[in-house]
This record gives C-alpha cells, sequence and structure tokens, in this order.
C-alpha cells in the first residue's frame, strides 16, 4: 500500500474521497434502475466511472504542482475564472433540466461549467489576499476588500442565475475569512444582511431583527469604527427594503423554489413535486431502507434528477436511516479531515485554502442533503463526489488535490 | 499572519469541528424524523403514491336452462379506462382516444358527463374493444398518461333474439337507481340488469367487484401489479338453474310467424315452471352489452311493434272463447251443473234473457250438449245458460279468487294483472252503472270487461292440467337442499270427473273441433281456440290457442298458450304453433326423434297420410263442424258495458 500512500499524499483524505466517489458510482447505477429505464440515466454510471478515471488524473497532476507555483498562480487562475464566468454570461448553453440557463462553455468536444473553475478561482484569490497581509482582519472595513474578491464572481454566478453555486462563494468566503483569524462576531455583522433579506420577509420579523441589529451595535460601539457601525446599518436597512426587488428579479423557479420551501403543499404538482416526492422516498425508506436499487418511488421515476442532485434522495430510500446516517458521517470524516490538515499546516496560504475547500463541500453537503429532506429551499446545487456530472467530479478531485498538494507545505 | 500560531490553529479548528458537527447534526436530526418518526406516515404515503386500486369486475352468474344447457355466460373482453385526474386532463386524455377508438362527439360528452359525477372512480372508456383497437392502444400506450386496458367478462346470450324479453338487458347503473334501496352498496359505472332475468335476480347475479393494485409511474402508467398486499379476488355471481328450455324457445322463437306480433308461454304442469316465454317481436341482449348505441335504442324504442314489451307478462288481450274453459270450471266448481248434464235449451243459434237477445257463432244452433260436447263445439247458448246459472256476482268474484285481476306472481320485474271485476261495484267505480243480471253472458263467454296476460291464461291452463291448482309460475329452478315446495297461487275445487270432463271438451277440439289439423301423431295436444276482436282493428281478430299436451293416456306434462296479435283465426293461426311446441318439447323430453313434420296440417301439405289423426276422430263421439269461430258474435254495443274489449284489452300494449 506504500504505491497508495506515495500518490494519494494524504491516505485518509483521498481514500474517504475515492470510497465517496465509488458509491457514487453504485448510487448512480441504482438510480439508473428503473421500471421504464431511461436510455440516459441508465448508462449515467458507465460515463460517471470514466470521469472517475479523468478526475483522479487531474488530482494526480493537481496534487503534483510545487505550492509555490500555486500560490503565484493564484492571481492568473482567479482572473481565467473571472473570464470565464462572463464568457459563460456572453455565450453560455443550457443543458440538462435547466436547458434554459447558461451555465456551460464549449471548448472543442469539452464542455465545462465555469462556475466550478470560479470556485476555485475564488479559493485561491481569497486566500492569496489574505495570506499576503501580516495580520488576519480585525475590523469590518478590512472585510471589503476580501469580500470583494469573492464577491464579483459570486455576482457573475448569481447574474447566470445559480443560486446554488453562489451559496457555495459565500460558504469559501467565510470559511476561510474565519480560518483568517476574523473575530466571529465580525462574521456575524458581514452576514447580517443576508438575514435581513431573508427576514424580510415578514414585515415584523424584520422589525424586530432590526431593532436587536441596532441594540447590538450600540452595545459594540467601543469595538466598532462608526463607519463601519453605519454600514452595518445601512446594509441591513437596504437589504430588508431592496428585498422585494431583488424578489422581482428572480427567476420564477427560483421564486417557486423558495415558496415551496416554504410550503411544499402548495403546488404538489409543480414545483412542490420535487420536494414531496423526495420526502416521500426518504422518509419510506424507514431505518434500513428497501434495499439497494430497490427503491419504488425512484423505480418508478417519481424521484426527479435522482442521478444528478436528488441523488440522496435515492440513499435516503433504499439504504434507509442508518444508510444515511452512515454516508453523512463519512462526508463529516472528509471535512473534519480537511480541517485537521488545515490546523497542522503552519503555512498561511495553505490553510486558508484548505478551509476554502472545507467552506465550498460544506455547503454543497448540507444544502444539497438539506434540500432533498426539505430543511433548506431547493437549489440546484450537487452532492460532492456522489452527484453525477463530470465537471463536478474532476472539480471536486482537482480540490482534493490541492487540498493534499497544501497539506504537504511547511 | 496570527493564524499561523498553532494556538490560535488549534482553536479556530476546535470552532470550526464545531459548526460542521452542529450542521451534521441538524441533518442527521431531519433524517431521523423524516425517515424513524415519520417513517410509516412517509411509506404510506409512497405506496399510495405509486398504487392505484383497480376495481376487478365480477363475473355475472352464469344460467342454465331445465337441461344443464347455458343459456348465458361471459366471455373475456378488453375494455379501455382512465385514471380519476384533473377534469382538464381526462378531456384532453380523451380527446386524443377519441380517433383510435372511433369515439362520437356525444360520446366523449357524455363520458365526460359522468366523469363529473364522480371524478374518484376510474372512467370506463371503452368495452369489448377490437383486436385492432386494442393493438393500436398498446401501441400508443406509453403516450396515454392514465390510460389503463383491462380484461373484463362480458355477457353472451347464447338464446339471442330468442331470449330477449326473459332475459332482460344489462346498461350502467342510473342516478336514480344508485339512490334506490335496492342498488345499495352500488357503485357509478357498474353494470346491472336493466329487465328480465338479469334485473330480477341482479342481487344474486352481480357477484362482488374485487379489488386490485397496479403500481404506477409517475406520469400513471401502470408498470406492473402490486404484490405487497392482498387484493381482494371478484365473487363471481351465482349461477342460476332456470326451469326454462331453451331449444325449446329457439324453436318458438323460430316457427313464430315472421314480421307478426304475440307471445307464447309454455309451462310445466309438473311444477309449473316456465319452460318457456316468448314474445314477438323481439330484441337480441347482446347488442345491449357493452352500452347500445344511441341510434339502436332509440330505434328499439320507437319502432311502433314495440320489441323491448314483453307481451308474455305485461300485454292484455279479451281472452275471448279461452276464457269459456274458466267459466266452465266455476260453474262445476260452484256445482251449478254437472259434466254430463245438457242445459234445457238447445242451441238454436241464439238465446234471450231479461229482453236481451244474445247470438251463438253458429246461426244453425248446435242443438243439445252436454259440457265437453259445448266446449268442442265452443257454443254460447250453452254458455249463457250456464252463465245465468252461477249468476253475475258470483261468476266475477270467482273470477277474481281464481286471480283473473291479479298477477301470476311470476319472477320477472314486470307483470300486469289481468283486468276483470272484482265484484258488482266494479261497473259503478269505472263505469258508474250498475250492471244488469244479463251481463254475465258477455262474461261467461270471455268478452266485455276481460283482458288477460299470455301468461294468466297459462296459469289457468296449468290448473287445468294439475286438477285445479296452479302454483306461480317460476323461471329459476331453486334446486338441491332447501328448495322450497312447489307453492300453490290457488285452488279450484273440482271433482276429477269435472277435470275430466274440461279436458274431454278440450280433447274434442282438437281431435274432431276447430283445432282438427293441429293434432300431432306421438302426443295428446288438447286446448281451446279463440279468435278476439278488439278495437284496435275489428277486422282482424286475436288470434289464441290454449291447451295442454302430454303422453297419451298420461298425464298432461305441458301447458302452452299462444297469442297472435290480428292473427285472424285461433285454429290456424295459434294452434298450430301450440302444437309444433309441445311436439318439440316432448319428444325432446321423451327422446323421441326430432321432425319437421309434426301437425296434421304439415303431412297432409307433405303427402304424408294421418291414419292416426282419422282413427282418433272416429272414436270421438261428436265430430264438430271445422271452423266454429269467431266467437265475437253478439250484437256488438247491444248492452253498455258488453262492448267487447273496449278499453282494457285492445291488445296493442300502452307505450313504456
Amino acid at each position: 500500500m506504500t504505491w497508495f500512500r506515495r500518490w494519494a499524499g494524504d491516505p485518509p483524505l483521498v481514500g474517504i474521497a475515492l470510497a465517496l466517489s465509488l458509491f457514487g458510482i453504485a448510487m448512480i447505477y441504482s438510480a439508473g434502475v428503473l421500471n421504464v429505464p431511461s436510455p440516459v440515466v441508465e448508462r449515467a454510471w458507465q460515463r460517471q466511472f470514466m470521469w472517475l478515471g479523468v478526475a483522479l488524473v487531474g488530482f494526480t497532476i493537481v496534487s503534483r504542482i510545487p505550492g509555490r507555483w500555486i500560490e503565484w498562480g493564484s492571481l492568473p487562475v482567479y482572473l481565467v475564472g473571472l473570464v470565464a464566468l462572463a464568457a459563460a454570461l456572453a455565450v453560455g448553453t443550457g443543458a440538462g433540466p435547466a436547458e434554459s440557463v447558461g451555465r456551460w462553455i464549449s471548448l472543442g468536444p469539452i464542455r465545462f461549467q465555469p462556475s466550478e473553475v470560479a470556485k476555485l478561482a475564488a479559493i485561491l484569490g481569497l486566500a492569496r489576499y489574505l495570506s499576503s497581509r501580516e495580520e488576519g482582519p480585525s475590523s469590518l472595513r478590512e472585510l471589503v476588500l476580501p469580500s470583494l474578491v469573492v464577491g464579483v464572481p459570486l455576482g457573475l454566478v448569481v447574474l447566470q442565475p445559480d443560486l446554488g453555486t453562489a451559496l457555495a462563494f459565500v460558504g469559501v468566503l467565510f470559511a476561510v475569512l474565519y480560518w483568517a483569524g476574523t473575530p466571529p462576531l465580525h462574521l456575524l455583522l458581514l452576514a447580517s444582511p443576508g438575514f435581513a433579506l431573508i427576514l424580510s420577509f415578514d414585515t415584523r420579523v424584520w422589525s424586530a431583527y432590526f431593532i436587536v441589529l441596532l441594540v447590538a451595535v450600540y452595545l459594540l460601539r467601543f469595538r466598532l469604527y462608526l463607519v463601519e457601525s453605519a454600514a452595518v446599518v445601512l446594509a441591513n436597512l437596504a437589504a430588508g427594503t431592496v428585498a422585494l426587488p431583488v424578489w422581482n428579479s428572480l427567476a420564477d423557479y427560483q421564486k417557486n423554489r423558495l415558496l415551496v420551501f416554504l410550503d411544499p403543499g402548495m403546488d404538489p404538482r409543480g414545483a412542490g413535486w420535487n420536494l414531496i416526492q423526495s420526502k416521500v422516498a426518504i422518509g419510506s425508506g424507514g431505518l434500513f431502507g428497501k434495499g439497494f436499487t430497490e427503491g419504488t418511488q425512484k423505480r418508478l421515476d417519481f424521484l426527479p434528477e435522482q442521478h444528478t442532485d436528488f441523488i440522496f434522495s435515492v440513499v435516503g430510500e433504499e439504504l434507509g436511516f442508518v444508510g444515511a446516517t452512515l454516508v453523512l458521517v463519512v462526508f463529516g470524516l472528509l471535512l473534519l479531515r480537511l480541517v485537521q490538515l488545515a490546523e497542522r499546516t503552519a503555512d498561511p496560504f495553505a490553510g486558508l485554502v484548505l478551509f476554502g475547500i472545507f467552506g465550498v463541500w460544506l455547503v454543497h453537503i448540507f444544502i444539497n442533503v438539506g434540500m432533498t429532506v426539505g430543511i433548506v429551499p431547493i437549489t440546484g446545487i450537487p452532492l460532492p463526489f456522489l452527484s453525477y456530472g463530470g465537471t463536478f467530479l474532476v472539480t471536486c478531485w482537482a480540490l482534493t488535490g490541492l487540498a493534499v498538494r497544501m497539506a504537504r507545505e511547511e | 499572519m496570527k493564524i499561523a500560531h498553532p494556538h490560535s490553529r488549534r482553536t479556530r479548528a476546535a470552532g470550526a469541528v464545531v459548526v460542521l458537527g452542529i450542521l451534521l447534526l441538524i441533518l442527521v436530526g431531519s433524517f431521523f424524523r423524516a425517515q424513524v418518526v415519520r417513517g410509516t406516515a412517509w411509506a404510506l404515503q409512497s405506496d399510495s403514491n405509486r398504487l392505484r386500486v383497480l376495481p376487478v369486475p365480477a363475473p355475472r352468474g352464469t344460467l342454465f336452462d331445465r337441461y344443464g344447457r347455458i343459456i348465458a355466460d361471459n366471455v373475456p373482453s378488453y375494455s379501455v379506462s382512465l385514471f380519476p385526474a384533473a377534469v382538464d386532463s381526462v378531456a384532453v386524455s380523451l380527446e386524443r382516444l377519441q380517433p383510435v377508438l372511433g369515439l362520437s362527439e356525444e360520446r366523449v360528452e357524455s363520458l365526460m358527463e359522468t366523469f363529473r359525477r364522480n371524478r374518484r372512480q376510474p372512467l370506463l372508456v371503452k368495452m369489448n374493444l377490437s383486436t385492432e383497437e386494442l393493438a393500436r392502444l398498446e401501441e400508443l400506450r406509453s403516450e396515454f398518461a392514465g390510460v389503463f386496458l383491462e380484461m373484463r367478462p362480458r355477457r353472451r346470450y347464447i338464446g339471442g333474439e330468442a331470449l330477449g324479453h326473459v332475459m332482460g338487458y344489462l346498461g350502467e347503473v342510473s342516478g336514480a337507481e344508485l339512490e334506490s334501496p335496492r342498488f345499495a352498496g352500488y357503485e357509478q359505472g357498474m353494470i346491472v340488469g336493466k329487465d328480465g332475468l338479469e334485473r330480477q335476480y341482479e342481487g344474486r347475479l352481480q357477484g362482488r367487484a374485487g379489488v386490485r393494485f397496479a403500481e404506477v409511474d409517475a406520469v400513471g402508467r401502470i408498470v406492473g401489479s402490486f404484490q405487497g398486499q392482498a387484493a381482494r379476488p371478484a365473487r363471481p355471481g351465482d349461477d342460476l338453474h332456470l326451469n326454462l328450455d331453451l331449444e325449446l324457445q329457439r324453436y318458438i322463437h323460430e316457427i313464430f310467424p315472421a314480421g307478426m306480433r304475440g307471445a307464447v308461454v309454455a309451462l310445466n304442469v309438473e311444477d309449473g315452471g316456465v319452460l318457456a316465454l316468448y314474445s314477438a317481436p323481439s330484441f337480441d341482449p347482446g347488442e345491449f352489452v357493452g352500452g347500445i348505441d344511441r341510434a339502436k335504442w332509440q330505434a328499439l324504442n320507437e319502432d311502433p311493434a314495440l320489441p323491448l314489451y314483453n307481451r308474455a307478462v305485461i300485454g292484455r288481450y279479451p281472452p275471448a272463447s279461452t276464457w269459456k274453459l274458466a267459466s266452465a270450471a266455476i260453474a262445476l266448481e260452484q256445482g251449478v251443473i254437472t259434466p254430463g248434464e245438457f242445459m234445457p235449451e238447445p242451441c238454436h243459434g241464439s238465446y234471450r234473457f231479461q229482453g236481451v237477445t244474445r247470438r251463438c257463432w253458429n246461426p244453425q244452433g248446435h242443438g243439445h250438449l252436454n259440457l265437453a260436447g259445448a266446449i268442442a263445439a265452443s257454443c254460447n247458448v250453452y254458455f249463457y245458460q250456464m252463465g245465468i246459472r252461477v249468476g253475475l256476482e258470483r261468476m266475477v268474484e270467482e273470477g277474481s279468487r281464481i286471480g283473473f285481476n291479479q298477477p301470476c306472481g311470476v319472477d320477472l320485474p314486470q307483470e300486469t294483472a289481468g283486468d276483470f271485476p272484482d265484484g258488482l261495484d266494479w261497473w259503478q267505480r269505472v263505469y258508474r252503472y250498475r250492471p244488469a243480471e244479463n251481463e254475465v253472458m258477455s262474461i261467461v263467454i270471455g268478452q266485455g270487461p276481460n283482458a288477460q296476460t299470455p301468461l294468466k291464461m297459462a296459469q289457468f291452463f296449468l290448473a287445468l292440467g294439475r286438477g285445479g291448482s296452479a302454483p306461480a309460475p317460476r323461471l329459476f329452478q331453486e334446486t338441491g337442499e332447501g328448495a322450497p315446495e312447489v307453492e300453490v297461487a290457488w285452488e279450484l275445487d273440482l271433482a276429477p270427473e269435472s277435470v275430466d270432463a274440461l279436458q274431454e271438451g278440450l280433447r274434442q277440439v282438437m281431435s274432431a273441433g276447430t283445432a282438427f289439423r293441429s293434432q300431432v301423431e306421438h302426443w295428446e295436444v288438447i286446448g281451446k281456440t279463440g279468435t278476439a276482436q278488439h278495437s284496435g282493428n275489428p277486422d282482424r281478430p286475436h288470434a289464441w290457442f290454449a291447451g295442454l299436451a302430454g303422453s297419451w293416456g298420461g298425464e298432461m306434462e305441458i301447458a302452452i298458450v299462444v297469442i297472435v296479435e290480428e292473427g285472424m283465426s285461433g285454429s290456424s293461426m295459434a294452434a298450430p304453433i301450440a302444437a309444433k311446441a309441445a311436439d318439440f318439447h316432448l319428444r325432446q323430453k321423451h327422446g323421441v326423434p326430432l321432425s319437421e313434420i309434426q301437425t296434421v296440417a304439415e303431412h297432409q301439405a307433405a303427402g304424408i297420410p294421418t291414419p292416426w289423426a282419422w282413427n282418433r276422430m272416429a272414436a270421438e263421439p261428436r265430430p264438430g263442424p271445422d271452423d266454429p269461430e269467431p266467437s265475437q258474435s253478439g250484437e256488438p254495443g247491444a248492452e253498455p258495458g258488453a262492448e267487447p274489449a273496449a278499453e282494457p284489452g285492445t291488445g296493442v300494449p300502452p307505450r313504456r
């Protein structure tokens, strides 16, 4: 097994990632076992297997790039990521269930999602910026630039529009800022306009929240600059008041998904269908599930996008609570390993990159799994290593390779 | 950078692990809630999600005739239905099915109407699909969401038109029926008996529909039958064994003069079982299976010959001379005449009573006659005197007791009672005058206010064959343990010699009287012809024959009544049908080979001598004239109320 150790660099991390990838292929195979087979879904596991090969090659390459090159290359990669996102907005094409959404770019025979590249770019860009500073951000003012570093690609992704991926950027921002030593209080204040946006759907709730915020800012008057306090208050005020225009600017399917999250019964045959069917599938799995490939909801095609975004519904239906928990524990170990690696490395850039990866995956896992069981709104966001999708799998393994590379930095 | 410090890193890492732990716990908690706490509820929903309950129609009970031959059974057929869904989507599905199944616009509309009334039941679109329709639907199956094909038992009537009225017909249960207690527990779309035996024994024939579960996919296509939960199998309806003789019924249908209207009833003397019950014109109940189309239904309803109308049990006709047997039976029972007694007045062609002169049909007169002779000659003068002895009041009271104003109690959904006065006040109730005693001269010869169904006359002749008592005629043969005794509906208190005298009279009608040419070789057929004028068409009287038949020297075995509307002559029109039918039944029963040449008339036409018939005539004491009819010889309108068959028995049944 020495060859594995030598190839993997960090056997626990890579071992977990490999296990998850193979398990994912098994679940994709199961997702294709339908009573009325669909030729596309039926063969998906074979293509995913092929993609895993590509991804492992990618991992091998990335994990062997010298750390200095990565640090130096951060800025160019970041810029390439922005260009790719901008290009996607201009010439991007839709694919699959999101036909009308321009998320894909074709380069000759290769089609890829620039947003995946942009995630990597945002991680590197942010880590590069923060590691170049002597001290971690200790004031709100110092959070402005880092926020912009992530905010630009995030904004471009929102314009696609791809709400789920945009949330992954938010995950990157907060995870990296946190590791950079930003006081948690400041992170909360940074996030506060987001809360305001969410709470603004009920004026009374928002008003109460706003009063609490004002009191908090007053109590913190000695730790914040006046400008900062004013900015936080204004940002919250703005978020609360612009909520309606923002809401109106959302695509219909996005609105529906949010509304349905609030009340799945609202439109059980339309927008609520995915959520209800997923909940039924998971719920009917019970403690031990219906058995591998035996899920009836899945077999009868009740589950939507069962091999991509809703792969975890198949896990829940067929392997039950025990299986779902086990998979979540393995994801937990994956993330834990990233934290451990970050903790060990003394190199600030490496630690920040590892936490960026941690942030991306945590958001993906929590939102994807959460939406299948109905605790977060349905956003088209795949589950790392498990969901079907070439670009995404390659990105996941590239991030793994990056993590392994970073973990070796002294 | 501060973060590079190991201590600071440890703190930060711990914080990150806490956040990670919390988020994972939230997810695991949600799964625990969904899968373990609420798992059962979701599992149920998962089943209801993918399972559709489909009714499994029960095959209706099979009907057998008295010899165990199948009269009606079921054959497999395919039908196409739609799952209940939103009204719009059902409408779209129907629209797409329309060209494939060749549905008319009207049919689509009525289907939508049916669906709107009950949106939970699968909508049966078409039954009895042809193989081409089936093939086309199978091909397009994936395109039709919510469409399902299923095998259903389809009713098959072996007798076809011959048994139309007896069988009745099937149809979808109507809204009004669903509200009646008789159809408690029935559901929309169920096929029920609408008439005849199908309706009479609906409760026994229906059976109980089963239930099966079909597994469907997200667009409602059936992808398999579900094994997880035991489906309830359909319980087929009870099989019924009938008294009917299928071949006899078919034979009657065959020999009944084409294009004529009328009825034939044949009863089994032993137990009153209905051997045959035929009404012409008839209909084919098979045409109703799977829904009769509108044009056919309209044609059946608007046909002036009223093919849906069962003349045998609801048609009422003036009984004419066949009723003389009833008068004679009453007179014998009352003891006012004895069988051998000659009436004091010989027949000179007419009789005068209370200032009213009534004629005999034969102006030459019949001379002195005893009962048998009077029956054979159908002499009115004998019967006038007999009737006067009985008296009007006693005559109508006894006639009522025998049931001439009551239904027979046959096991069919519809039967009309005969029209007959139930007492002297009847005239006051109906015509608002007191009847004169001489009214009895009309009643006694089957005229006046008297109209009977063929079945009632058959029941009376059944009594003559059974020594005076008659049970209710039954189609359904209760068999095995617990079968009820033959219940006597009414009884005439007749001495055996009285019965013999009545039968002797009937015998002479055949051997030497009006129906001579309707004798058959192997069996003794006895009976009375009648020719009933009616107001519908006075020039074309109805032809009656009512009689009995059996082995020579033995008991009578079959009572048979034939009426041919506007058949002109009982002896030449009705009697041959009765004789041939009786011959057919008895040959079959006793194993005598069937022959196409049965009656004397047919032998003569074929040039075959009939010495047996001449021998019988030679043995009879009193040869009569060949055609003593018509009996309608009184002066029409001489007395009020004596207008023959003016009101009740025109023979033209009311429209339904």
